[in-house]
């Protein structure tokens, strides 16, 4: 316990980064998602597959698997990303994004057909039917999902960890090693982790109940 | 169709990337051991009569066999090539140990001893002796008799052949050095080397491509480790002395002191007549430096 205490300065710098990746890779992800999102219900077949693509093959691919490749295997095709941050950001926020887009359809989904059938045949554009209409409606069911999503980015950041950036989980490893591998030092990140993630699912809750209606 | 084609290309390049990783054996340019001239010695310590009644080197020369523990997939100490031989510096220790038994080459039978299993394989009986890259510490003292040591390993630096301007860790200051996350090499740059910019990885084999692409200047961790990359790989090299010191010794029996004592001083003997340097720049002296041979720790229990 008085492990954490002493080391308090260390975890923070780790903690620091952890809250900073989840941040940027939240914002990219969510923006990223949410055009796939609209490209996957896009009036054009070739947008849909595109998106469907795109996100299939991302959703499905182990995020280990998308950094070894934007790390290790970029490079050799002359792609040079810089190692640490800003990559684990890009990979991050592509994860990510594919769950963000699901989460967004699968609201959009939610929404009654009929409600972009009358708002077409009052002339609005395929734009228009998304931004007046189904998007307002198809938010309020999707707030809670894509917290999930977040608490589990906020996770998945710790996988940077083997990839050049000293996260909550390098700096616990590093930690560990000096403290002859003393089990309190994860107990220390852990409860760091919690702090971003307990917060979350609480506002997941209570958003939720905000925005509940009647349907 | 082309989108296909490239989806190939990267899958079978990933491939190549995570076998690249464990490369071996193939292309180990260290040369095969010297069987000959190290089997039998002429100096009359080989005929049992001349061991201690009831020694355990009596008993092996009695035997004229001998079981030896060593690691198979260590380049350059012990690597087990297609003919199912383990070549590398702790098998030529072992043979040229064996040899002052009057124990032949092909009379040794070789056990693979990964590190964890070295001490039950000691305490079961199962080797005479291990070989293994292995380091003498207090908590292994508990279990197993160590002589030696007859190498000091310690963390060493590897970087790409072409770049002279590091030759030794004073050479790191602002440098960025790949190696594992929460591994002890990786504590001690950052205890020791302040000025270094540490990259941590999840493996060392990870750190390969960052040295080749530029975006880290050196790799840091155990010589004997690096050492294995730069014989695989000709555009690596291990540069300069260890600067941690991990003392290789030979593990035997905890309570059998006298074939201890005697491994001693074999070992002494082979560090005097030029067998020992020998044996080094034979197998993983192609890629590391000659050392100077330690001098031997006659503990008491």
């Amino acid at each position: 316990m008085d492990l954490i205490v002493d080391n308090a300065s260390t975890y923070l710098d780790g903690f620091a980064v952890t809250a900073r990746l989840t941040a940027y890779s939240a914002v990219a992800a969510l923006a990223v998602g949410l055009v796939m999102a609209a490209l996957r219900i896009a009036p054009l077949r070739s947008l849909r597959v595109v998106a469907a693509a795109y996100v299939e093959v991302l959703r499905n691919t182990p995020l280990t698997l998308v950094f070894f490749f934007m790390v290790l295997v970029a490079p050799q095709f002359g792609i040079l990303p810089p190692l640490g941050f800003w990559t684990a950001v890009a990979c991050l926020a592509l994860y990510t994004s594919a769950f963000v887009a699901e989460a967004v359809r699968s609201g959009i989904n939610g929404v009654g057909v009929g409600q972009a059938e009358a708002a077409r045949s009052i002339g609005l554009t395929f734009g228009q039917v998304l931004r007046e209409v189904v998007l307002p409606q198809a938010v309020r069911s999707t707030v809670p999902p894509l917290i999930n999503v977040l608490i589990a980015l906020t996770k998945n950041t710790s996988v940077a960890a083997g990839f050049a950036v000293v996260e909550l989980v390098g700096t616990g490893r590093r930690l560990s090693t000096a403290n002859a591998g003393d089990p309190w030092v994860l107990v220390g990140v852990a409860v760091c982790y919690l702090v971003i993630t307990i917060p979350m699912g609480l506002l997941a809750t209570s958003l939720e109940r905000r925005v509940a209606f009647a349907r | 169709m082309s989108r296909r084609r490239t989806g190939a290309v990267l899958l079978a390049t990933a491939a190549l990337a995570v076998a690249g990783c464990q490369a071996d054996a193939e292309d180990d340019p260290a040369p095969a051991p010297e069987a000959d001239g190290t089997a039998t010695t002429d100096d009359g310590e080989s005929d049992p009569g001349a061991f201690p009644e009831g020694s355990t080197m009596a008993r092996l020369a009695e035997e004229g066999s001998i079981t030896i523990g060593t690691k198979f997939d260590q380049p350059l100490f012990g690597l087990v090539g297609p003919d199912g031989v383990p070549e590398g510096f702790d098998v030529e220790i072992g043979t040229l140990i064996a040899g002052e038994l009057g124990i032949a080459a092909e009379d040794i039978e070789w056990v693979e001893t990964p590190s964890q299993n070295r001490e039950t394989a000691i305490e079961n009986g199962d080797v005479d002796l291990v070989v293994a890259t292995y380091t003498i510490n207090d908590d292994r003292k508990q279990r197993v008799g160590f002589a030696g040591p007859y190498y000091e390993a310690g963390q060493s630096i590897l970087t790409l052949a072409s770049n002279e301007d590091i030759q030794g860790p004073d050479d790191l200051a602002g440098a960025r050095v790949c190696t594992v996350s929460g591994s002890t090499p990786e504590q001690n740059l950052l205890e020791n080397y302040p000025e270094v910019e540490v990259v941590p990885f999840g493996t060392y084999s990870e750190c390969l491509e960052p040295l080749r692409n530029g975006q880290v200047d050196a790799v840091s961790t155990d010589n004997v480790i690096l050492a294995g990359f730069a014989a695989e790989n000709d555009d690596l090299e291990v540069r300069g002395e260890p600067f941690t010191q991990e003392p290789y010794g030979i593990g035997v029996a905890k309570d059998d002191v006298e074939f201890r004592m005697w491994i001693n001083d074999v070992l002494e003997d082979l560090f005097a007549d030029g067998r020992w340097t020998q044996a080094w720049e034979s197998t993983a002296g192609t890629v590391l430096p000659t050392p100077e041979p330690p001098a031997v720790d006659r503990y008491e229990d």
